[in-house]
Parts: structure tokens; C-alpha cells; sequence
């Protein structure tokens, strides 16, 4: 009787808002979680609110002021066209953001249905669609991207599918697992016992389960596609002028280093730093808080 | 007997996933504008070029058929023709492999052995300020690209404080390499320094593991030091798990490689494969793909293996 009652939406609901809050009281003990988050909403402020505050031209050059050193005008110089570097970190740092995050969460999607199937279906389907996985995982990420885009200039759309179809592999093993040790349990037999469909199990009672993995898993991801990002930027292959993002803000950074000219690479690189770890801390927190296994 | 079995299914799944990997390489070749006559021709090709080099070789017949002599000539050893360097794409990666495994096992070698000291001494400082501290540093590390690192390197070790040079040594064989030993410092410490915070990471959960089993107790009870329980049983138990890690890391020891090659114009596989980016070089860019991919999955066998010969129990809970 007591599973039947489990598996009634209205009383999963009424259950959550303790479990999470209680997650989140654990969550908050994790110092290093807690500075993560605030960083991450620093950095969404500073790239999205903050050109509203300091206005700076990043479409057209300026020879006149190229390669300027920080000063009262321009706080963290100008690189070689002559663009204002803070405005430029908060401008690049919109793609930066948003392709990580919008990348992480399609990897995460993807990843759960194709995980969830494998796991939930059993049998051949699942040894033939885990292969696959082991496949896409045996050619490393930033090869098939390099691959890519000789045969693509991509655009930011265009970038945050193809992140995403290449970083979904991970999630889609950890959610299979989760599934193994959910199909079986009573609310799902239950459910099957009484006539619904496989799609029901699934959306309705094995993903929702799974919510702690897949919330841990994404945060982790998004890290993941952030640095991911960076380095296609970084080899020449991202998002085209007078776009840019961190990564491609670095990929002068070699003459910069060189050149003695710091304030075109520490500031970028810092930020990617900063950010990566707070999603990487986040994600510790949230895996201690929801008592996940994994990574 | 049972592990006999566990080493013949794994080897069976490994050459289901090699299969698959040449269905994807294979669609790849199909999916460039123009299909594989543009990876040979070049960019430049008419449409009627590529039309008389598709019928000269077999190129317009049905795709599973061709998709059988593509397999074909891969069990040959056949990659195809770089035509930006005029060479088979086999003899190119058989020329840089070498110096790119070098370069990695180095890199490894070095991130192994600061990583496990760092890792063990957490793991018996758990949760005080020193272990919160090295935390720290290894997620920092962790979430730094390479590649920034490198760059950070490059500017205070052959800039502001020019110790070091900044370029890898170049030249054809393994000799010229290491007639530079100075050169090669930067790009194995580079490459080291993202390695060291996922195996120290690493080392010290598997240490920590360890510490609770029912052996260090006994050990303890028997009056045994905190220091040679460390070095006689925790170290032992704690490095399989971190040495097989290295086969499982195989990819990412590659991934590491081509942003370290490019950075220090070292000339391994990894800089072959981004200046046949730069290029649009298919059959080079394949030809890696799949020397890394089928790299990977040896490593991954090879961990499984060596963790199921070690210890038996691996079996019940990876399969």
C-alpha cells in the first residue's frame, strides 16, 4: 500500500520541498560551495548587467589606442585593434556563459534519455547503445571538434549543439546506473503492474528519481563545456570576429605572453578559472549534500 | 576461470567498440562537403573532378559496400594520402607517435609522483586547513586550461625571468629531441600540472578508503606506526586503482597533447593533428582520430585487465 502511495505525484510533491531543504542546509555548511555560487553570480552580473554600466565599443577597431596599458581610461588596457579589455572580458564573457551552460544542459538531456533508455530497456538495446557510448568516449572530445570545424565555421547556436553532442556520453552512464537500480523497485512495478507504459516509468517516476544524479551531473558539465569552450576558442576554431569569448580573447595570448603585454591573458584566463572551479565546487557541494556517488 | 572469462568478454566488447569507432570515422569522411573526393582533392576541386575521382575509385557505389573496403584497407594499415604533405597518413603518425608518447609518459611519470605523496598526506590530514589548502589548489588546477598555464609559464620562465626556452626542441628522430633536454621542461611540467590534480584527487579518496579497512586497524592494534602502515600496505592497496586510472586517461592524455604540442611547437601527433586542422587535412585528421580512439580503448582494456588480475573483486561491481 505504502508504495502505491509513493508513486501519487501530489504526495512526491508535498515530500520535496523537505528533502530539498535539507539538501540545501547541507549544501550551505559546504564553504567552498557557497563562494562558488557566489562567483557564478558575480560573473552573470558583470557580463550581463555590467556593459549596461560601462559602455565600450567591441564591434569596430580603434587603431589609435591599440595595445594600451591598464590605465584610468581603459582599467585592463586595450589589445591589438584597440578594444577595451573590461568591456571586452564582460562581452566575451556572455558567449563564454551562456554556450557552457546551454552546452552542459544538452549534454545532460541528451544523456538522460539515451541513458535512461539503455538502463530501462535491458537486454541487446542496452549492450548495443552502451557500446556506442564507450565509442564516442574512445575519440577524445577536442579532436572530433577540431574535426568539425575544418569542415564548419560554427556560430554560437551551432557551437552549443555541437559541445553538446560530443560532452553527452559521461551523463549517459551515470544515468543508465541510476536507472539500473530504479526499474526495479516497487512504485515502478507497480505502475507497469497496473498498465502504464514504459514512456510513464520513465518521465514520470525513474528520471524524477534520479533528480540528485542528474542535477550533480549537469553542474559538473556545464564546468566541463565552459573549459571546452575555451580551448576550441583558444585553437582558432570558435565563435568568428568581432564575436569572441575567454578562450578566443586568449588566442593571442602567445605574442601577448611574449610581448610582456599581461593584461590581454591574465584577465580572461582568471575569469575561465574562476568560473570552472565555482561550477566544480558547486558540484562537490551538491554531491555531498545530495549523498550522490560519482566523480 | 572466472577472471579468464571477465578478460575474454571485455576483449570482445573492445572490438565491438573499434568496430563502431570506424562507422563513425567512416560517416565523418562521408559528411564532408563533397564526401572523401574533397578530402583528397582539396577545397578547390570542381565538381567534375570529384565526380571522375569518385567513379575511378568505387566512390559512387552503395555505401555499405564501400564502408567493407574502407575496412579493408584499415587492416592493410592504410590511412590514405596526406595531400598537404605529400606522405601516407600511416608513415606521418608512425614518425611523430613516438615523440608524443614520450612527451606524455613524461608528463605522467612526473605528475605520478608528486601526485601520490600529495594525495596520501591529505588523506591522513583529512578535513584539516592543509588538506582544504591543497583541495583548493588541485581544484584550482583542475579548472585550468593548459593551455593558460603554458601561457603563464612561457611569460615568467622565458620573459620575466628567462631561465628556459620557449620553443620544444624540433627535429625528425628521438635523438634530436632529447638533445635539448632544457626545451622539453616547460612543455612536461605543463602538461603535468592538470595531471597532478586529478591523480592527487584520486590518491587521496583511494587512501582514504583504505585507511578504514579492517587491515591498518589490525596493523594499528599491532602496534605499528602510522608511517609504515602508510608506506607497507595503504600505499600498495591505493596504487592500482591510481596506475590503472592511467589506461582509463588515455584519451585525455592525448587531448593534453595537442594543446601542449601547439603551444611549444613540439613536433608530436598532437601538432601534426592541428596543422592538418589548419589545412583541412581529412585524411591525416581521421587517420588520428582513429590511432587515439583505438589507443583509448587498449588503455581502457589494459586497466580493466590489469585491476581484474590484481584484484579479483573488480568484477562484481565494474562490468
Amino acid at each position: 500500500m505504502s508504495t502505491l502511495l509513493q508513486s501519487t505525484p501530489e504526495l512526491a510533491v508535498a515530500a520535496g520541498p523537505t528533502g530539498g531543504s535539507l539538501a540545501w542546509r547541507r549544501f550551505r555548511r559546504n564553504r567552498l560551495a557557497v563562494i562558488g555560487l557566489a562567483v557564478v553570480i558575480f560573473f552573470v552580473l558583470f557580463c550581463f548587467v555590467g556593459p549596461l554600466v560601462y559602455h565600450t565599443d567591441q564591434t569596430r577597431t580603434d587603431l589609435h589606442a591599440i595595445n594600451l596599458a591598464p590605465s584610468a581610461g581603459h582599467p585592463l588596457g586595450t589589445d591589438a585593434v584597440g578594444h577595451d579589455q573590461l568591456g571586452r572580458l564582460m562581452y566575451g564573457g556572455t558567449v563564454s556563459l551562456m554556450v557552457g551552460i546551454a552546452a552542459g544542459l544538452l549534454a545532460i538531456v541528451i544523456g538522460m534519455v539515451w541513458g535512461s533508455t539503455a538502463g530501462y530497456l535491458g537486454g541487446w538495446v542496452e549492450t548495443v547503445m552502451m557500446r556506442v557510448v564507450d565509442a564516442g568516449i574512445a575519440i577524445p572530445a577536442l579532436f572530433i571538434l577540431l574535426v568539425i570545424s575544418a569542415i564548419s565555421t560554427p556560430h554560437v547556436l551551432g557551437l552549443i549543439v555541437i559541445l553538446g553532442l560530443v560532452s553527452w556520453l559521461v551523463p549517459s552512464r551515470l544515468i543508465r546506473a541510476e536507472t539500473l537500480t530504479l526499474k526495479n523497485r516497487d512504485y515502478v512495478l507497480t505502475l507497469r503492474a497496473f498498465g502504464g507504459g514504459h514512456t510513464r516509468a520513465i518521465g514520470r517516476h525513474i528520471l524524477p528519481n534520479s533528480i540528485s544524479t542528474i542535477v550533480v551531473s549537469a553542474t559538473f558539465q556545464i564546468a566541463d563545456a565552459i573549459l571546452l569552450v575555451a580551448y576550441v576558442s583558444y585553437l582558432g576554431l570558435g565563435v568568428q570576429a568581432p564575436q569572441t569569448d575567454w578562450g578566443g580573447m586568449l588566442s593571442q595570448g602567445l605574442d601577448a605572453a611574449y610581448a610582456g603585454r599581461w593584461w590581454l591573458i591574465v584577465p580572461p584566463g582568471v575569469a575561465i578559472i574562476l568560473v570552472v572551479c565555482a561550477f566544480n565546487a558547486i558540484g562537490d557541494g551538491l554531491r555531498d549534500a545530495f549523498a550522490v556517488r560519482g566523480r | 576461470m572466472a577472471t579468464t572469462l571477465f578478460i575474454l568478454r571485455r576483449l570482445l566488447q573492445a572490438v565491438v567498440v573499434v568496430f563502431i569507432v570506424t562507422i563513425v570515422v567512416f560517416c565523418l569522411l562521408h559528411s564532408l562537403p563533397g564526401g572523401p573526393a574533397r578530402g583528397v582533392l582539396g577545397v578547390h576541386a570542381t565538381a567534375q573532378q570529384i565526380a571522375q575521382f569518385n567513379s575511378e575509385q568505387g566512390l559512387d557505389r552503395p555505401l555499405p559496400v564501400q564502408y567493407v573496403l574502407y575496412l579493408g584497407q584499415l587492416l592493410r594499415g592504410d590511412l590514405g594520402e596526406s595531400f598537404t604533405l605529400n606522405a601516407p597518413v600511416s608513415q606521418l603518425i608512425v614518425q611523430r607517435l613516438p615523440k608524443t608518447l614520450v612527451l606524455t609518459l613524461a608528463q605522467a611519470v612526473l605528475a605520478l609522483v608528486v601526485a601520490i605523496p600529495v594525495g596520501m598526506w591529505q588523506a591522513r590530514r583529512r578535513n584539516r586547513p592543509s588538506d582544504y589548502v591543497l583541495t583548493t589548489v588541485s581544484l584550482v588546477l583542475y579548472s585550468t586550461p593548459v593551455f593558460f598555464f603554458g601561457l603563464i609559464l612561457i611569460a615568467l620562465l622565458t620573459q620575466v625571468i628567462p631561465v628556459l626556452p620557449s620553443q620544444a626542441p624540433s627535429g625528425d628522430t628521438l635523438a634530436q629531441v632529447f638533445s635539448d633536454p632544457a626545451g622539453l621542461v616547460l612543455p612536461i611540467v605543463t602538461g603535468a600540472a592538470a595531471m597532478v590534480a586529478v591523480f592527487s584527487r584520486f590518491m587521496r579518496s583511494a587512501t582514504l578508503e583504505n585507511l578504514d579497512e579492517d587491515f591498518v586497524r589490525t596493523a594499528r592494534a599491532g602496534g605499528s606506526s602510522m608511517r609504515s602502515i602508510l608506506t607497507r600496505h595503504v600505499f600498495r592497496n591505493s596504487l592500482t586503482p591510481v596506475v590503472a586510472m592511467l589506461g582509463y586517461y588515455v584519451p585525455v592524455l592525448f587531448g593534453g597533447s595537442l594543446v601542449v604540442e601547439q603551444l611549444f611547437n613540439y613536433p608530436g601527433m598532437g601538432l601534426l593533428f592541428w596543422n592538418a586542422a589548419q589545412s583541412s587535412d581529412f585524411p591525416v585528421l581521421l587517420g588520428c582520430v582513429l590511432v587515439i580512439a583505438v589507443a583509448t580503448v587498449c588503455g581502457t582494456l589494459l586497466a580493466d585487465v590489469l585491476q581484474a588480475i590484481i584484484d579479483p573483486r573488480v568484477k562484481t561491481t565494474r562490468s
